[in-house]
């Protein structure tokens, strides 16, 4: 199997005040294409500062991350922006849609941003895949929470992405909604071929994926494989 | 990878500039709406004063009345009218003096402006009367035209006559307009046109008095006037007459209103300036309030000039509307300026849209908007994609370093634009220096506050008035944009107040208790005695009974004022060379004199060399200083002096003040008339007085300072109408930056209102808190602008006025209260909705 993200000996710290705060120590892993994958640990154990680095949201300090063949530090910002639009899906905890645009816009703009002419029909096409054919003008203000991680979900899915990263995904969810959300992730990304790297500290969801991370202190404390 | 470049096109970012401003609109209204005033403030002036420009040009003919003029202020030699023959003789001319004009059966004189005139003048524009018919019937009938607020003053008809001098003449209609009047000088001196050929008969034109001769021409079409005034000109200054064409008279016009104009452009520019203030502040929270947005499009891949691209357009967007709103808003009120200023104005302005001025609205509304957002803007080229994910990241510098280049714009913006609106390098850097000023003090105290406060909490006080000072310093608070705006707009209101009332006091004759408050000018040698005796005899006394003999400059250090008048390097001023001087003769200073250098003289007996006194702006105009000599010809003798001492001269104080002073014991038998004052205790006095006098002496000219007083504040109340007119912008822009600071902060706030709501705060503790947290951002404004304006105004009274500045207590027992109930007002009716709304409705609409 080809490798979709190979992270290679990481290491990230922040400054905090007048001191270095070390985030993520010495973190090697990677990732096959089509595989399901989870990083758990405590909260503060850098699992969502992982996931920006592998995103390419920030550089590391030191080490390296290679992101769909592309070594993402030989990238500046922009192209690492665009590597991001061409090949990566984002589903954020707190469902980050755009609150001045409309689902349909939502969930239209990445296709936009590659300059895709009908990505007002791919768009339509996804909201009813996900269940909000009805909504499409409706703005987030407009939807219950449930909807709006929909929404993100298919604005996920809409550039085809070879990847997606998911942060806590059901984090502001009741459990109902929380499994529907899981449910319709795993579906499309099954149909779609994507790779799933999910973000969770919730263990009933990272069992359902193919392998898991355990993060603690911002090192691995072990790499287990899922039957 | 296929290609690392992005493929969005400008209309993608366009399009999303669109969606997101769309949805944002109501909270980019306040935005737009301090763009507009600031930018109607600024087109309405600009647009009236390039109108007034060109009507002055248009009808520079019809306000001189010919193609051009030879003027002078003596009677003709043989050599000016050798000239005035050459140019094919003068088909028009006259003389004009003032003097005290009579109405027989009428109770009441006046002192008008006597124009004789022969011959077809006005050959442009028209004498306007009432009926229409007198300007052409006055000639023959041997009649006068009286201005027509005379008429309405003392009730004359076309039935009553006019004596002027020696000499009765009917009324032949009432004078409405004439070319060559001032509107200013017409409240003091009305005009009263009479057939030139009873000037003589009138008997007023003798030593003393202060006679104009006027030689009108017209010039057949394509006559070159500025060649004919560039000859003509340098000939008749030496023969001390003067050439003045229609153009040069309008230019100079123009100059004069361009300076009035300069002064309401600066007025618009500061409330332009507020507005700006508003700009940055709405686009401040704004932009805050999008970074979110800005990480989640940089997390799908939005590149970071796509995102700040996006938010430029938008704001760029709303300052092309706001330009186009703003530039008509500004048209449509320059219509009123022609009705505020009526009687102010030289022309009847015909407003037109000026392609350039309307250019300059919309332009200035896109620069304006985008400079004045950039600060915050560049923010989102800076905010980092992890935020997306709620990770905090630290501060860029590079940040900081743009966000000094922008600030370097913004006062670079600021110098050219003022430079542009005043044409002066000094007083630009002054001007900006003076806002720079304004704007560090308001914010040192919005500072110094938030320190004192923090460092001095009253920790015993009770909870509402607690948390409602918190809210002054916490993060997030709006102290600082509030504070500048309310004291700014408070600063300009009170300051442009306090300025109205230092011009009124020194015109005012209040307090100047031993000042004359009438004047009696061409008081002849002889007449003294008996005139002082009428003053006395109506219970009036006589304050000063000064000689005055008139002369005229022959040379200084020994070159002539012809040499000088040669010289093109000499920096001497025309008017020393050309002007005939009133002198007078004392042995002590006046009261309006301090002697600054030199000797003071009392006497002299038969000097060779006489020594006398010049005024401080002699000096600076003559150029010379003490020992230089200067020969005068009084009257075809030559007296050589020699200057033995300077004074200053209070010329604002009403009694009569000279340039220049002789030592008693030269002048007694020099040619000579005499200036008489008096002050009379009321107006019935004065009039009988005034009847009395002009019964028995025609020839005396009686200035009532009451009168001129009142016109003098007259105009003043109109220019400050004008003034309040433009400050009335300041205050609604300083509104509007208030609406938009409230608005803005309203989500801190009404967080944490319902947060308090959920646990149990009652709907009176969550007002009250607000209202005290308005109030003391209101209170703090308010008395930080007012002092501002305080000590602003008593540097303008010290520097500019030289007078005394008593301050007036209308700012703080009107304003003070008025915009801090304002301010209370505004905060409260945006929190309202917190109050009657349940919480999580509250949280859930306002959350996005």
């Amino acid at each position: 199997m080809t490798k979709i993200l190979n992270v290679h000996n990481l290491e990230k710290s922040y400054s905090s005040g007048s001191k270095q705060l070390t985030v993520l120590h010495d973190i090697t892993f990677d990732v096959e294409e089509k595989e399901t994958f989870a990083i758990v640990g405590p909260s503060g154990s850098g699992k969502t500062t992982l996931l920006g680095l592998c995103a390419g949201l920030d550089r590391p300090d030191t080490g390296s991350i290679e992101l769909c063949g592309t070594e993402l530090s030989s990238l500046s910002e922009d192209e690492r922006a665009v590597l991001r639009n061409q090949k990566v899906g984002f589903v954020f905890q707190d469902f980050q849609l755009l609150p001045t645009l409309t689902a349909l816009e939502n969930v239209a703009v990445p296709l936009e941003l590659q300059g895709a002419k009908d990505a007002s029909e791919a768009a339509k096409v996804l909201l009813e895949k996900v269940g909000l054919g009805g909504r499409f003008d409706h703005y987030p203000s407009q939807l219950s929470g449930g909807e709006q991680q929909r929404v993100a979900v298919a604005r996920a899915f809409s550039n085809r992405p070879s990847i997606l990263f998911a942060d806590e995904p059901t984090g502001n969810l009741d459990a109902e909604t929380g499994e529907r959300i899981i449910e319709l992730l795993f579906n499309l990304n099954r149909e779609a071929g994507t790779t799933l790297v999910i973000v969770t500290h919730d263990l009933d969801l990272a069992k359902m994926t193919q392998r898991i991370l355990r993060l603690k202190g911002g090192k691995i404390m072990e790499t287990n494989e899922q039957q | 990878m296929s290609s690392n470049k992005s493929r969005v096109s400008f209309s993608w970012l366009f399009k999303m500039a669109w969606r997101d401003g769309k949805a944002s609109g109501r909270k980019l209204i306040l935005f737009m709406a301090s763009i507009v005033l600031g930018i109607a403030a600024v087109v309405s002036i600009q647009s009236f004063g390039e109108n007034l420009k060109d009507n002055i040009g248009l009808q520079s003919k019809a306000m001189m009345g010919a193609d051009f003029k030879i003027d002078l202020d003596q009677e003709p030699t043989e050599d000016v009218l050798s000239i005035i023959d050459s140019l094919g003789g003068a088909q028009a001319r006259e003389i004009g003096f003032t003097s005290m004009a009579a109405f027989p059966g009428k109770d009441g004189t006046k002192l008008v402006q006597v124009r004789g005139i022969e011959g077809g003048f006005p050959f442009y524009g028209e004498l306007e009367t009432i009926p229409e018919e007198a300007a052409q019937t006055y000639q023959q009938e041997g009649g006068a035209l009286v201005d027509v607020t005379v008429m309405t003053q003392l009730g004359l008809t076309t039935d009553d006559s006019i004596k002027v001098g020696e000499v009765i003449l009917p009324i032949s209609g009432a004078l409405r307009s004439i070319p060559g009047s001032n509107s200013f000088f017409s409240s003091v001196a009305p005009p009263a046109v009479i057939p030139y050929r009873f000037i003589e008969e009138s008997g007023l034109v003798q030593t003393g008095s202060r006679i104009s001769y006027d030689y009108y021409f017209t010039a057949p079409s394509g006559t070159d006037l500025e060649r004919l005034d560039e000859v003509l000109d340098p000939q008749l200054d030496r023969l001390e007459a003067d050439l003045d064409t229609h153009t040069s008279t309008s230019e100079r016009l123009g100059r004069r209103y361009d300076n009035f104009g300069k002064f309401l452009n600066l007025v618009a520019f500061v409330a332009l300036l507020l507005g700006c203030v508003g700009i940055a502040s709405a686009i401040n929270i704004y932009i805050k309030g999008k970074l979110r947005a800005v990480a989640v499009l940089k997390c799908l891949g939005a590149t970071k000039r796509q995102t700040f691209m996006i938010y430029l357009l938008q704001i760029a967007g709303m300052g092309f509307l706001g330009g186009i709103i703003g530039t008509i808003a500004g048209l449509i009120l320059q219509q009123l300026f022609p009705l505020l200023l009526e009687d102010l104005l030289p022309v009847d302005i015909q407003m037109a849209f000026k392609p350039q001025i309307i250019l300059l609205g919309v332009l200035l509304g896109i620069f304006m908007a985008v400079l004045f957002a950039l600060v915050p803007l560049i923010g989102t080229l800076y905010i980092s994609p992890l935020q997306a994910l709620r990770v905090q990241t630290n501060g860029n510098k590079k940040k900081g370093k743009a966000e000094l280049a922008v600030l370097g714009g913004i006062f670079l913006f600021i110098l050219l634009f003022s430079y542009w609106l005043l044409q002066d390098w000094k007083y630009s850097l002054a001007f900006v220096f003076g806002i720079v000023v304004t704007f560090s003090i308001l914010a040192g105290i919005a500072r110094l506050f938030m320190k004192v406060t923090r460092d001095n909490f009253p920790t015993g006080w009770g909870f509402p008035a607690r948390q409602s000072l918190q809210n002054l310093f916490r993060p997030q608070n709006q102290t600082l944009t509030l504070v500048l705006a309310i004291g700014v707009g408070t600063f300009l209101i009170s300051t442009l107040y306090f300025t109205k009332d230092l011009l009124l006091a020194q015109a005012s004759l209040e307090g100047q208790n031993n000042s004359p408050n009438m004047i009696l000018l061409d008081v002849q040698a002889g007449q003294e005695k008996e005139v002082e005796q009428t003053i006395r005899d109506s219970g009036n006394p006589v304050l000063d009974d000064i000689p005055i003999v008139t002369m005229r400059v022959q040379s200084i250090d020994g070159r002539t004022v012809n040499q000088i008048r040669e010289d093109s390097t000499s920096g001497i001023n025309r008017w020393v060379l050309n002007h005939e001087f009133r002198v007078t003769y004392r042995d002590a200073l006046s009261d309006s004199e301090v002697l600054t250098s030199g000797e003071w003289v009392p006497e002299v007996e038969e000097p060779d060399l006489i020594p006398i006194s010049v005024s401080d702006n002699f000096v600076e105009d003559a150029l010379v200083s003490l020992g230089d000599r200067i020969s005068f010809n009084v009257q075809g003798v030559v007296m050589n002096t020699e200057v033995r001492s300077i004074r200053t001269v209070d010329w604002s104080q009403m009694q009569p003040n000279f340039t220049i002073v002789f030592p008693k014991g030269v002048l007694e038998s020099a040619p000579q008339f005499r200036v008489i004052t008096t002050k009379v205790p009321n107006e019935d006095a004065s009039a009988a007085l005034q009847q009395e006098l002009v019964r028995l002496f025609p020839n005396i000219s009686i200035l009532d300072l009451r009168q001129i007083i009142t016109v003098v504040e007259g105009l003043l109340n109109k220019i400050a109408w004008l003034i309040n007119f433009m400050a009335f912008f300041s205050i609604i822009t300083g509104i509007i930056v208030l609406l938009g600071a409230v608005r803005t902060s309203k989500f801190q706030r009404i967080k944490e209102s319902v947060l308090l709501r959920t646990l149990g705060a009652r709907s009176n503790q969550i007002l009250k808190i607000l209202a005290l947290e308005y109030f003391y951002l209101g209170a703090l404004g308010t008395l930080s602008g007012i002092l501002l304006s305080l000590i602003s105004s008593q540097l303008l009274a010290w520097l500019l006025f030289d007078t005394a500045f008593v301050p007036s207590i209308f700012p703080l027992l009107v304003l003070f209260p008025a915009i801090t109930i304002l301010v209370i007002f505004i905060g409260l009716t945006n929190s309202i909705s917190v109050i009657k709304s349940p919480p999580l409705e509250v949280l859930r609409k306002e959350s996005y």
